[in-house]
């Protein structure tokens, strides 16, 4: 893209993958949003640090219905989608360690993840 | 100021689309500029030309209908979040061989990318929703 202007965008994924729809979509705008060559952060809390729950399994197996999409996480690397973050209250609160996510993340406490969301142009949350 | 609005939910469910309709009148009224309004998730459903709400209720399409005209508004609709909820203007009804179309003409059709492009061109993108 030949847009000159670049933001920073900052994609805040605070569902659970599963159960509702908000997830899976969100991912679908972090990829397309890729292609804009901006300054893009994506962070989990809430619930959606479940997420980047290693060993998700859907569809046939547990009857959820949705196909399970979270490999897609470990390509955003190649989408040029470097900095993820997750949510570290959000991620003890559901009994969650760093080990138990299936992609490299940066932990923040509030008062990091205030200051970074302070520091955006563009919040996107879903 | 210039604004981007960002639509995640459907109408009447929730008050996302009546909050964002006030918003962007009350923004336009001042004379700020919205350079896009965007629809996403089941906020597709708010471009449906088919809705009948009773009558002593408000007309959700139908008023952002009359902004669009008014401040010729670009409305957009998200193509992917549309298909999988049949929601489909003439042009994709007929590409994907559907019987009927329910996307009002005050709305259109597009990618994802015009979301990015508004956030990137605006001073402020708003989201309504959960």
């Amino acid at each position: 893209m030949s847009d000159e202007v670049v933001k920073k965008f900052m994609y805040l994924n605070r569902k659970a993958p599963y159960g509702s729809i908000y997830a899976l979509e969100a991912l679908e705008v972090v990829l397309i949003g890729a292609a804009f060559d901006q300054d893009v952060s994506l962070v989990f809390m809430d619930d959606g640090v479940y997420q980047l729950k290693s060993g998700q399994k859907t569809a046939v197996d547990s009857g959820a219905g949705m196909k399970e999409f979270s490999k897609t996480y470990r390509a955003l690397e190649g989408y040029d989608v470097e900095k993820l973050y997750v949510h570290e209250t959000s991620m003890k609160e559901r009994g969650l360690e760093v080990d138990d996510l299936l992609v490299d993340v940066e932990v923040l406490n509030d008062e990091q993840l205030a200051d970074l969301m302070a520091d955006q142009d563009v919040v996107l949350s879903f | 100021m210039k604004f981007g609005i960002l639509i995640n939910e459907g109408p009447y469910q929730h008050q996302a689309s009546d909050s964002a309709y006030q918003f962007a009148k009350a923004a336009l009224e001042k004379g700020h500029e919205i350079n896009r309004v965007f629809f996403y998730h089941d906020g597709v459903n708010n471009a449906t030309r088919l809705a009948v709400p009773p009558q002593d209720d408000r007309n959700v399409v139908e008023r952002w209908a009359e902004l669009q005209e008014k401040y010729e508004l670009d409305l957009v609709v998200c193509i992917a979040a549309a298909q999988r909820r049949g929601m489909l203007d003439e042009n994709e009804s007929s590409r994907q061989g559907r019987d009927a179309n329910n996307i009002h003409p005050a709305f259109r059709i597009s990618g994802l990318g015009q979301l990015i492009e508004s956030g990137i061109e605006a001073d402020r993108l708003m989201t309504f929703g959960d």
